[in-house]
């Protein structure tokens, strides 16, 4: 990697620390303490399923809020601020611009994600007392998150790279909601018959398969997850991500900075 | 050799709902400045000066046309290491502090990790700037702003410099460190191209200037040369605080000024007027021929324009 790669990133990283963005890890060990604490009051054998099911949901929520509300802004307010005119006129390439910013956002993700992993580890060492070897599963749940942050991350980008942050918002959110529920609507298209087929076929492929990347009920119901699954899901999440910010770099090089 | 050649480069923007309505920018520009020289680009706000510095610092494509600076293409990295710009009314990340920006945009151009350190101190001091660099820039005035510009411009050393008002947000002082960092370039052998319009600073700094106006070159020469041509006008100072009745008949204006007056007399006229002014006992401070100011070579190279805009309109 170009060390102006790292650069970019890592002054991404920083921005993303100045402007507090970390502050949410105390809204989510107010969260994350305040269930554990409930729930080892209020329920009997369902400790540890209700903290991993409510912990890991609230990391994944927390970090696509951040991808997307950071995200979005990570071009579209250099132009706006003209902060990009004295970057772009060094020898910065306008690629090397989009994939730095993709990796100081990824990189805020991850060590975000790390600080919730130690709060929902720290959860339910409290309610179960003692750790178990399913909770190794949980690990890999967090993982499918990261990697479900990646691909929310290079979409918001590629949105962020040619409409402005409101429309990159609900472009981001839409996708992250439908992506969701990619698989009910794989199997709405294997259903549907003519052109609805088409199209709805032709949307399940487009939009991002966020469902196959949620292992957090099985997780949670100590089941494991395949070998085959994560290799499959790291694989389409690189390439889904790699397709997004190719699609962000393309448009950006083409792009005149008023 | 030529610093930077330009070649015809021109720039339209698909304005309005549909992108079908073209707005002219910049017209087709020729212009070469030479090494070491400091070459003013004037014109008025919204002239195309801003347009023209984005076009060569590959922040906007051009519809046509093309520009070489150091005889390398606009888009080249490694000529892109041996240019400094400073924008228009820059603004920084400003959750960084001065040191920390420098810092960063030293390491995009490749400066030594030993050397980044020396180089941020040493252009800290250049700008006026010596204890700033561990202030976060979000507490920075706006002069403070334009000297970290030039400050950022300036760090990795290059070889050809280009400015987007350089003087604007400062104060008179920090116009006049600006324009001593500018011929300190220049004894460097550095290339200077800035955007003004400001005038008195082109005239006392450029060796060269051009004049731009809707997008199109009006002008183009030495400062010396555009500025030398004699009127057939004399301007006679005097002290006194009024203007004899003998001597108002012989010129063309004047101006009183506490205790001095300023007269302009048509030439053949000024011995007539120096011996009604010793009639009179006064004082005679100067006398000397009236030349084309760059203001007026300015003014007279934009009126076509203005003249044909008001008959359009």
């Amino acid at each position: 990697m170009s060390a102006r790669i790292v650069h970019i990133a890592s002054n991404t990283f920083r921005e993303a620390v100045r402007d507090r963005v970390l502050y949410n890890l105390i809204a989510f060990a107010v969260l994350i303490s305040g269930a554990a604490i409930l729930v080892g009051q209020i329920s009997i054998g369902i400790e540890r399923l209700v903290v991993v099911n409510l912990g890991l949901t609230a990391v994944s929520l927390f970090g696509v809020v951040i991808a997307i509300f950071i995200g979005i802004g990570l071009v579209s307010k250099e132009i706006d601020k003209r902060t990009l005119y004295t970057v772009l006129s060094r020898p910065v390439q306008r690629w090397e611009f989009i994939v730095g910013k993709f990796f100081g956002l990824a990189g805020t993700l991850v060590v975000n994600t790390f600080f919730m992993a130690i709060g929902v580890f720290a959860a339910l060492l409290y309610v179960s007392r003692q750790f178990q070897a399913a909770d190794s599963w949980i690990l890999v749940a967090l993982y499918f998150i990261v990697l479900e942050f990646l691909i929310i991350t290079a979409l918001a980008l590629l949105f962020s790279s040619f409409s402005s942050p409101l429309l990159s918002a609900v472009f981001a959110f839409s996708l992250f909601v439908i992506g969701s529920f990619a698989e009910d609507l794989r199997a709405f298209a294997s259903m549907a018959k003519g052109a609805t087929h088409w199209l709805a076929t032709a949307a399940a492929y487009l939009v991002p398969n966020l469902s196959s990347l949620n292992v957090i009920t099985s997780v949670a119901h100590e089941q494991p997850v395949a070998a085959q699954l994560i290799v499959s899901n790291t694989l389409y999440a690189l390439v889904y991500a790699g397709m997004a910010l190719c699609g962000a770099v393309l448009i950006f090089e083409h792009r005149n900075l008023k | 050799m030529a610093a930077i050649e330009i070649l015809g480069l021109e720039k339209t923007y698909s304005v309005g709902f549909w992108r079908k309505q073209p707005k002219c920018a910049l017209r087709p520009l020729h212009l070469t400045v030479n090494e070491g020289e400091i070459f003013g680009f004037l014109g008025p706000n919204g002239a195309g000066k801003t347009t023209t510095l984005k076009l060569l610092m590959g922040l906007v494509y051009p519809t046509g046309g093309s520009a070489r600076i150091l005889g390398r293409e606009i888009n080249d990295p490694q000529m892109k290491a041996q240019i400094g710009f400073l924008p228009e009314q820059p603004y920084f990340y400003d959750y960084l502090t001065a040191g920390e920006l420098l810092e960063y945009y030293a390491q995009l151009c490749g400066v030594a990790a030993k050397e980044r350190r020396r180089r941020v101190s040493e252009v800290l001091v250049q700008v006026g700037l010596p204890d700033a660099g561990g202030v976060q820039l979000r507490k920075f005035s706006k002069g403070m702003l334009q000297r970290v510009g030039i400050a950022q411009a300036i760090l990795h050393d290059p070889k050809v410099l280009f400015f987007d008002e350089p003087m604007s947000g400062l104060d008179p002082m920090g116009r006049r460190e600006v324009r001593d960092l500018m011929e300190q370039l220049k004894q460097k052998g550095k290339t200077v191209f800035f955007s003004t319009h400001i005038l008195s600073d082109a005239e006392s700094l450029c060796d060269r200037v051009a004049i731009i106006h809707h997008g199109e070159l009006r002008g183009i020469g030495a400062v010396a040369d555009l500025t030398s041509s004699v009127e057939g006008k004399v301007e006679i100072v005097w002290h006194g605080n009024f203007m004899p009745a003998s001597v108002k008949a012989l010129t063309s204006e004047h101006h009183l000024t506490g205790d001095t007056v300023r007269a302009v007399v048509l030439e053949g006229n000024e011995d007539a007027v120096i011996d009604a002014l010793r009639r009179e006992r006064l004082r005679i401070i100067s006398l000397t021929p009236v030349r084309t100011s760059l203001e007026e070579y300015f003014i007279r190279k934009l009126r076509p324009s203005e003249a044909a805009a008001g008959v359009r309109s």
